[in-house]
């Protein structure tokens, strides 16, 4: 444990600098015929600075992989309308051009996906799909991508990289998919790496294996991760940086471990009192957040997590929550729980 | 030495772990379907025969023979006899020695057919499946005029444009039969590809377009539509004996072909039936051994069908 708060020490003080990709005011809205438009993601902002961690974490449909896949630009163009910026190296990546688009991606930044099997191509050799990514980005000769593909696999911990070139992903685990698909999203190092539940088709011992090989990567290489994730455990090992969102909102963002100790939002406080906890006593319920995602009501003239809310007040149905930073940490709520409540 | 069930197992998981393709893994479960091993077995034969069809032909399929000739008259067609396996056709012309000699005729029609169809229909496939939007909408639309109409009168009515028929005027006629099915397919398995994860994941490591639709869309989408060329193989080589049959086809009477042969025996029909019977049983064979093996492929490719 000790060695991980030394990283994260050494990393925070790179927090500083100038951020690697600032996103301001992302909202995405899907449109049908007829129908009044959804919002999947509504102004959400946050910065990653290279090097950097940081952690969106939210239930099923609170936007996580729409901001993910916006940031991409891999959101299909009909019938969606994202709007805000999405500043990297100064150039904000939503007024790019298809071909600019496709130019950067996979080469200053790159996503590793939720499913590994699905994710690769069944019927190409997992060596061919990190080949063709080095040939098309680095310009690299046949022999030459076959080679570093050979130090890709072995760098993410495949034994045998070289027979495992000419595998097909069907041939290969589950843990060793995520591994080639890690090894393919890092071939051309990208200074981004956005991984979009990278554990969750996986067992809990293959889990523990590929955050750890994805927190040894990201300190090696210097490049900053975004973890998409709704899993808080992934986030306490991992991210420094915690956004947590609800409803195509970040209603609190804070350091990892400010966030752990002193929730101060009521849905943040829910979720980790949430957790099974191995000391706590026997036969004692486990506390919930009541309702489903599907109780929120729009942000529009409310807090949307009023229905579900245990402090709601009636003001929390009256007015949106503005979010408030203070001292590095934001939070979106009326009546937040007190500092001093856990 | 027998061996035993965990040694099978064991060569079983040593096959896996020693990497072998989709291809072969269909190849395996195909080799175990009885209905593919008689498919197989049938286009073995027809292939063989129609390759050595001149040696294999005891006389000239052209020639007529004066001790054939010698009996044959209005109501009497000469049957089997010394030399000559299955008679005399209706000019005196060794029978046995034709029916060999078709079988080229029916291979090359068939294949040719499919073959050509199976190009044009990837292209538009392709096209639509990859391109979306208009012009998918377009093409879909002129494919869904020709899957109107059906196909032996398509074929039928694509034929009787040209000015002379040949043997060209038939392949072309029932290889534009075949387009709209192998467009259809594949189009609607590469719109399925489309949004899959693998593709979105290529497009995500910045992927060229064609490279996508190419290396990624197409090879996932291209099974069903090779399963679908076999199938049409059978229905070419009927439709191309319908079209023989129908006067449609090359008019040299010195060709033998199937389908020739067959509407020729028609006015034979009540002196020597056989004259009918053996041509249509050839076409029936190789169409049913088409159409058993493009099953079983169907079958062995579609991994929901594993057993």
């Amino acid at each position: 444990m000790t060695a991980v708060h030394h990283a994260d020490d050494a990393r925070s003080t790179g927090t500083a600098s100038a951020p690697l990709l600032s996103v301001r005011d992302l909202r995405v809205a899907f449109q049908r015929k007829g129908e009044p438009e959804t919002v999947a993601v509504d102004g959400v902002s946050f910065d990653v600075a290279p090097g950097q961690v940081v952690g969106l974490v939210g239930e099923s449909g609170c936007g996580k992989s729409v901001t993910s896949m916006a940031i991409m630009r891999l959101l299909p163009e009909r019938g969606v309308r994202v709007s805000g910026s999405v500043v990297m190296d100064g150039t904000d990546l939503l007024t790019l051009s298809d071909a600019q688009m496709r130019e950067r991606r996979g080469r200053d930044l790159s996503m590793v996906f939720q499913d590994p099997l699905t994710s690769l191509n069944p019927v190409i050799p997992v060596g061919l799909q990190i080949t063709e990514v080095l040939r098309r980005h680095r310009g690299m000769g046949k022999e030459a991508a076959r080679k570093a593909a050979v130090e890709l696999l072995d760098r993410v911990g495949i034994p045998d990289p070289r027979r495992r070139l000419d595998s097909y992903p069907h041939q290969l685990s589950g843990g060793m998919r995520q591994r080639a698909l890690i090894a393919i999203a890092l071939a051309c190092s990208p200074r981004l790496l956005i991984a979009d539940e990278p554990t969750t088709a996986l067992d809990v011992t293959i889990q523990a294996q590929i955050l750890e090989l994805l927190r040894e990567l990201v300190e090696e290489t210097g490049a900053a991760l975004v973890m998409i994730t709704h899993d808080l455990g992934v986030v306490a090992g991992l991210c420094e940086t915690v956004n947590v969102l609800y409803a195509g909102r970040i209603v609190e963002r804070a350091q990892r471990h400010r966030l752990f100790s002193t929730p101060r939002h009521p849905y943040t406080h829910g979720l980790l009192r949430s957790i099974p906890r191995l000391d706590s006593p026997q036969g004692e319920e486990l506390p919930a957040i009541r309702g489903s995602v599907v109780d929120n009501v729009p942000w529009t003239h409310a807090c949307a997590f009023a229905p579900r809310c245990p402090r709601a007040l009636d003001l929390c149905r009256e007015e949106t929550p503005a979010g408030e930073t203070s001292g590095g940490r934001l939070l979106r709520c009326h009546n937040p729980v007190p500092a001093s409540a856990e | 030495m027998t061996t035993t069930w965990l040694e099978r197992r064991r060569s079983r998981i040593d096959d896996v772990a020693a990497g072998r393709s989709l291809g072969a893994e269909a190849f395996r479960r195909l080799r175990r379907e009885p209905a593919a091993i008689v498919g197989a077995i049938i286009i073995g034969l027809f292939v063989v025969v129609a390759a050595f069809a001149p040696l294999l032909a005891p006389h000239d399929g052209g020639q007529a023979f004066p001790q054939l000739q010698e009996n044959l008259r209005p109501g009497n067609i000469p049957g089997p006899q010394e030399g000559f396996p299955l008679g005399s056709d209706q000019l005196g012309r060794d029978f046995f020695s034709r029916m060999i000699l078709a079988s080229q005729q029916t291979l090359l029609v068939g294949v040719l057919a499919t073959l050509i169809g199976l190009v044009f229909g990837v292209v538009i496939g392709t096209v639509a499946g990859a391109f979306g939007g208009w012009v998918d909408t377009v093409l879909m639309r002129v494919t869904d005029v020709l899957l109107a109409i059906p196909s032996l009168l398509l074929a039928i009515s694509v034929a009787a444009l040209a000015a002379s028929p040949s043997q060209t005027t038939v392949i072309i006629a029932v290889s534009i039969v075949s387009v709209p099915i192998f467009a259809r397919l594949l189009r609607g398995a590469m719109l399925a590809q489309r949004n899959s994860d693998h593709v979105v994941a290529a497009t995500a490591l910045g992927v060229k377009r064609p490279a996508v639709v190419l290396r990624h869309m197409l090879p996932n989408s291209i099974g069903p539509v090779i399963v679908q060329a076999t199938l049409t193989l059978a229905t070419a080589i009927l439709d191309a004996a319908a079209l023989s049959f129908l006067g449609l086809g090359d008019a040299d009477p010195g060709r033998a072909e199937w389908g020739l042969m067959l509407a020729q025996a028609q006015t034979y029909l009540d002196v020597r039936p056989a004259l009918a019977f053996y041509p249509a049983l050839a076409i029936i064979l190789v169409a049913l051994g088409f159409t058993l093996l493009g099953e079983s492929l169907r079958e062995a490719i579609d991994p929901k069908g594993r057993r």
